[in-house]
């Protein structure tokens, strides 16, 4: 079984559920970046939850299937289509041999993913299928799918079977305008009073400059630090430190401009200062957000982070046991 | 130095900074509470990673509390306190073609971001850091080995700290504004830190030169990546060669051909002695590439 893709779509790639334990050497973690999509789109066709599929981002790829296969559409508000009739989204379904399957734009959210029974059968590296495309690792060749590409797909399971659906308040929505949680960080004293009530009152937005590595956001109100001699070995500007390791999620604002926040293919260090990181159980929610979606920070401190965390992974539960056997 | 900061990055990383400026012994510090770490084999810890002169851990906060973590990083610092630090690890000898055309070309076509637009990247920090000429300068990189403190950024990449006392610590500035292009394998240079750029891309360093030998390949084609796609690791030590355009064609031929291959010595460098003779450290330290 195989697919070939006739349009690649904007940025294409394999994903899974990541690749930890390298970021000392560099590779960080990869995988899908809205991990909750990916999980529902497995589990609708029968694969591991974290198995690798297909996360296409804005722009959805044009596929052809090869072989009868079951598969799943989760993510992104975009209407897949079978030879140009419509399909459900978050429910499995069956394609046949030759079926091309194409997508409307994306009206809401901003990465679809296409699970196939079986899975994207490319090689494991380092324990991942997932694409690393700074380094040319994994995934399809080391990069985002191109035209006349042809994707190996795994043996099925048994369980696969159309007609799967998710339960209405397992499904996301993926507003234009949302709140982000913030914890404050090591260098979030490095900021004067003024910039950090600005940080979190004004309104930020999207950048085109939004990709798996990094959201950017834009048109809030510049932010200074506070003025000090530059420590030995740090940059001259004053948003500078000794290069040092960047969490995932981790908050930096080059020169006091545009906030950046690091994801899953995060440049693993640098020298900028690192005034924030965000919670782990909104990781998913930028991965969903548009050029010119809005958003505010909020701050919150570590219970408020665990309790979100916990919520998140209780509806990881309530999924498993509606999507079980 | 004072004690260590420690921050959480919100509910799966905890941020640990050694020092505010950069030095060996903080550098060497953060490597001794990285190595008791891993030691340990924790469950729920999934990422250690030294840096320059800090460290970040991320975790599992499900498999272990943010402060549990906090409260054993703390205790690892008591642990290995203050005491004379020693590391065992390995030194190899990079070729590196200095002052060569393809940095030279690129770092012209990116002139308008650069503090001089009078002179290449090298000629400039041989200026302002006081050698009368660049083979002076050349000299001075590649004589005294470098620490590789940090490995990333991107895949790969080391970042490098000249093992001589601060007085004679290169320092640079970045680019006025970064290049969208640097080539594959360039020697890189910007605050106090040197840096080989593991792939081609955007990069902010004034260029020294280019070497010859991969440094990290996903293919893992040459021998030396047998184990491994990156070649370095935090701790690595390494000693730049100066060479000459017919020797760099020579080990790229061999480098195509797969039969280029790079040695790695074991070594062990001692904080003690490189404070109290920096010179002969260094020496020490080279003796061991030749296999003295």
């Amino acid at each position: 079984m195989a697919i070939e893709v006739i349009k690649p779509g904007l940025a294409t790639s394999v994903q899974d559920a990541g690749r930890p334990g390298y970021y000392n050497i560099g590779i960080p973690l990869s995988g899908a970046l809205d991990q909750y999509a990916l999980r529902v789109a497995n589990l609708l066709v029968g694969n591991e939850e974290g198995a690798a599929a297909l996360e296409a981002s804005l722009l959805a790829p044009e596929l052809l299937f090869r072989a009868p296969a079951i598969i799943a559409v989760t993510g992104a508000e975009a209407t897949p289509k079978i030879n140009g009739g419509a399909r459900p989204r978050n429910e499995s379904f069956a394609v046949r041999a030759d079926d091309r399957l194409t997508f409307d734009f994306m009206k809401a959210g901003a990465r679809a993913y296409i699970a196939v029974a079986g899975g994207i059968d490319v090689p494991v590296r380092l324990g991942s299928r997932s694409t690393y495309g700074l380094g040319a690792l994994g995934g399809f060749s080391g990069r985002k799918i191109a035209v006349g590409d042809v994707l190996p797909v795994g043996a099925a399971k048994g369980g696969a079977r159309a007609g799967r659906a998710l339960a209405s308040d397992l499904v996301p929505s993926y507003p234009k305008s949302l709140e982000l949680r913030v914890v404050p960080g090591l260098y979030f004293g490095r900021l004067t009073d003024e910039a950090v009530k600005t940080f979190f009152e004004d309104t930020w937005t999207v950048a085109p400059e939004a990709d798996r590595i990094g959201y950017r956001y834009r048109k809030g109100r510049a932010m200074s630090f506070r003025e000090r001699k530059q420590p030995f070995g740090a940059g001259s500007d004053p948003s500078n430190i000794v290069d040092s390791g960047y969490p995932y999620g981790s908050v930096q604002v080059p020169g006091g401009l545009e906030p950046i926040i690091l994801h899953r293919d995060a440049v693993s260090g640098g020298g900028y200062a690192i005034i924030g990181t965000v919670i782990s159980a909104d990781m998913d929610r930028i991965a969903q957000m548009q050029p010119n979606n809005l958003a505010r920070f909020v701050q919150v401190d570590m219970d408020a982070a665990l309790k979100a965390r916990a919520e998140y992974k209780n509806r990881d539960a309530r999924l498993r046991s509606a999507l079980a056997g | 130095m004072s004690g260590i900061r420690y921050s959480f990055g919100a509910d799966e990383h905890i941020s640990a900074e050694i020092g505010e400026e950069m030095s060996l012994e903080a550098f060497f510090k953060g490597m001794a509470i990285c190595k008791e770490l891993e030691k340990r084999r924790i469950g729920g810890v999934t990422e250690i990673c030294p840096s320059n002169a800090s460290y970040l851990v991320r975790f599992d906060p499900d498999v272990i509390h943010p402060d549990k973590m906090m409260a054993t990083l703390k205790e690892i610092e008591a642990q290995v306190g203050d005491a004379d630090l020693e590391l065992a690890t390995r030194i190899v000898e990079l070729p590196v073609l200095y002052n060569d055309p393809w940095t030279n070309e690129t770092g012209q076509r990116f002139r308008d971001r650069h503090q001089d637009s009078n002179s290449s990247d090298i000629e400039y920090s041989a200026r302002i850091n006081g050698y009368k000429s660049v083979e002076d300068f050349i000299a001075a990189h590649s004589g005294a080995p470098w620490f590789v403190p940090m490995v990333g950024f991107v895949a790969g990449l080391p970042w490098l700290y000249q093992i001589v006392e601060r007085s004679k610590q290169i320092e640079a500035p970045k680019y006025l504004r970064p290049r969208t292009d640097t080539p594959k394998l360039t020697i890189g240079h910007g605050g106090c830190f040197s840096a080989i750029y593991s792939v081609r891309g955007a990069g902010g360093y004034q260029m020294f030169g280019i070497t010859p030998a991969p440094i990290y390949d996903p293919e893992q084609k040459l021998p030396y990546f047998k184990d491994f796609l990156a070649v370095f690791r935090p701790g690595d030590i390494v000693k730049f060669k100066s060479i000459l355009r017919a020797e760099y064609d020579r080990i790229i031929q061999a480098v195509d051909a797969g039969t280029f291959n790079l040695t790695f010595r074991p070594v062990t460098f001692s904080l003690k002695s490189f404070h109290t003779d920096p010179a002969g450290c260094a020496r020490h330290l080279v003796e061991a590439l030749h296999g003295y």
